[in-house]
């Protein structure tokens, strides 16, 4: 199963399931949906990178990991893969997961440091003191908080509110959405103050924005935005050029 | 020159390749990577106009007479400037080398121009090669890779020592220009391999060089853009932003067009079309025929002129390589002024 069939099938059950409860294919899906590849900021599943998920009756798991390119940063598709290790591993029922990264060049070194349940530097000795990539994740998870919070900004401004107004406002104040959503998760994640009274718009070291500062940080904030959908795009349309998929965003951008 | 609409265009083409990938190239036990490399590059293409895709054989190795069709006769390009990539390590002969990038030179004289390349790993036998380069051919730029795979290395910077002193010597070689691929991450393993900070710096160090950032710091064009605000001598060389967006993301290419004019200005933007990842034809034709969508989203870009398109596509390269323009191709001057030119100026006084 991949998270297209889930897609394009939707409550289709697995064979011996009792009705209504959810296949052991379908618990692993959606425990990767909250894999999320950290330079784009987007789940693992919505991006198409999971290319296929097996499981056998005793509980043993195979998740199948393709990548938009042979050649993608080896540092990034290590955090994935373990990522979607660890969030697998987590669920009940489940014995041995076996994580395999298809047709990248450092595909041996990857797959065989996630088959011993080691760290990037079990993969890639020497290449780095930090085994669990924590300063890379925590680069881009500044990015994709500030890009996620201009994407706000820029919609309640274009309702009305004023500077004033935006940085005055609280996280439980945020519009409930995906996107707020996500920065509050990502705040919990970089110990950025994320509760209901702290202020919902934040500089990248979590000191409150002003409204005087507002006009030139949400400049900068929507570049890293574009950028950050940009790549997302080029990453997609590579990714289905690649495996024979159907471009369903050409030349609408999803809009 | 390319024509269009009735109007004549100056066109230098800042960014192309002649390389050869077809398997008799492949080095015994790398066939992996130099297959999944060039297979890579295919994909990329899949992202243009699909009238203009190559089959893969095709794609793996192109003649001279394709290119000159390709390049000269199909798409009006006045001038080529090839980048080389050894990719000594996967192909025999290497994958785009300078001398197989020499043979359009030797063929279309005063129409190709052909950048060396140094690797401060490599040694005295870096700069030795590229002396010997600039004998045979004066060069005007550089290419450097700095994400390279060598010897054990992950990748340099061009803020290392030895990196350093090859700049001096390039500098005092006379060439001026130097092309960093700072683009899609192909081979790096550690951050440092593919962030721009080092740009930043050398471009302080070496007022007198251009650095000519490739792909516009893809999939980092924030970065690039708070450096080149800030750098007067860094540029934005465009191959994949139109190649891979123009068609495939409208939308983001309007963006990534509108955020560039912004930080960066057209004064310092360049056409590259990366051939023979995609043709130049379409990608020409194609910005001559852009413009913003009508979309309140759009409307704070500043807006793109006739005489942007012209400096863009030729004039602003031209000025780097010291091509003359024919008289009545170039654009009135003065140049525009970019909108984010006062922060850059605010930014270095306030530092120094």
């Amino acid at each position: 199963m991949t998270s297209e069939e889930r897609a394009g099938a939707p409550g289709e059950g697995a064979v011996g399931t009792p009705s209504g409860a959810l296949s052991t294919e379908e618990r692993v899906l959606a425990a990767l949906d909250a894999v999320i590849d950290p330079e784009l900021d987007e789940p693992i599943t919505t991006l198409r990178f999971v290319s296929s998920v097996a499981a056998s009756p005793d509980g043993d798991v195979d998740v199948a990991l393709r990548l938009p390119t042979p050649q993608c940063a080896p540092n990034f598709a290590f955090l994935m893969a373990a990522d979607a290790r660890d969030a697998v591993r987590r669920l009940p029922g489940v014995r041995r997961v076996t994580v395999t990264l298809e047709d990248h060049y450092t595909g041996d070194e990857i797959n065989g440091a996630l088959a011993r349940g080691q760290g990037f530097t079990g993969a890639f000795p020497g290449e780095t003191a930090d085994d669990d990539l924590t300063g890379l994740r925590e680069l881009f998870s500044r990015k994709a908080l500030t890009a996620r919070q201009a994407n706000l900004c820029r919609s309640l401004l274009s309702t009305g509110a004023t500077a004033e107004q935006v940085v005055a406002m609280t996280v439980a104040e945020l519009p409930d959405g995906p996107e707020a959503r996500r920065c509050v998760a990502l705040r919990a994640q970089l110990g950025i103050d994320a509760r209901p009274r702290a202020p919902a718009f934040v500089l990248p070291d979590g000191e409150p924005l002003s409204a005087a500062a507002l006009p030139r940080w949400l400049r900068m904030a929507s570049l890293i935005a574009t950028s950050l959908e940009t790549n997302g795009g080029i990453c997609r349309d590579l990714l289905a050029v690649r495996h024979g998929l159907e471009q369903g965003h050409r030349r609408s951008d999803g809009a | 020159m390319h024509e269009h609409n009735g109007q004549k265009y100056f066109v230098v083409d800042e960014h192309q390749h002649f390389w050869d990938a077809s398997p008799e190239n492949w080095i015994k036990g790398q066939e992996q990577y130099a297959k999944g490399w060039i297979e890579c590059f295919h994909a990329y293409m899949g992202l243009a106009p699909p009238e203009t895709h190559w089959p893969l054989e095709k794609f793996q190795k192109y003649s001279i007479e394709q290119y000159e069709h390709d390049v000269f006769e199909e798409a009006g390009v006045d001038v080529g400037i090839c980048q080389s990539t050894f990719l000594r390590a996967w192909y025999k002969d290497g994958f785009n080398t300078f001398d197989r990038n020499m043979q359009l030179a030797e063929r279309f004289p005063g129409k190709v121009i052909v950048n060396g390349r140094f690797d401060p790993r490599e040694g005295e036998a870096s700069m030795r090669e590229l002396e010997e380069q600039h004998k045979r051919a004066p060069l005007k730029g550089v290419k450097v890779y700095t994400a390279e795979w060598y010897n054990g290395s992950r990748g340099w910077s061009l803020k290392d020592p030895e990196a350093m002193r090859c700049l001096e010597k390039v500098q005092e070689m006379g060439i001026k220009n130097v092309h960093a691929h700072k683009g899609p991450t192909i081979w790096p393993m550690n951050k440092d391999a593919f962030g721009i900070e080092d740009i930043d710096y050398v471009a302080s160090m070496f007022p007198e060089l251009n650095f000519i950032v490739e792909h516009v710091g893809l999939p980092r064009i924030e970065d690039f853009c708070f450096v080149a605000t800030q750098e007067p001598n860094v540029y934005a060389g465009l191959a994949v932003v139109l190649g891979g967006l123009m068609y495939a993301r409208p939308r983001y290419f309007a963006k990534v067009m509108g955020e560039l004019l912004f930080w960066v200005g057209e004064d310092k933007m360049l056409f590259g079309s990366d051939y023979a990842i995609w043709e130049p034809k379409w990608q020409i034709e194609g910005f001559l025929n852009w413009d913003f969508p009508d979309d309140a989203e759009f409307s704070d870009y500043p807006r793109l002129t006739e005489a942007s398109r012209r400096k863009i596509l030729g004039i602003n390269a031209a000025k780097l390589y010291d091509i003359q323009v024919p008289e009545g191709l170039g654009v009135p001057e003065p140049p525009e002024t970019p909108a984010a030119q006062d922060t850059s100026q605010l930014v270095e006084t306030g530092s120094q």
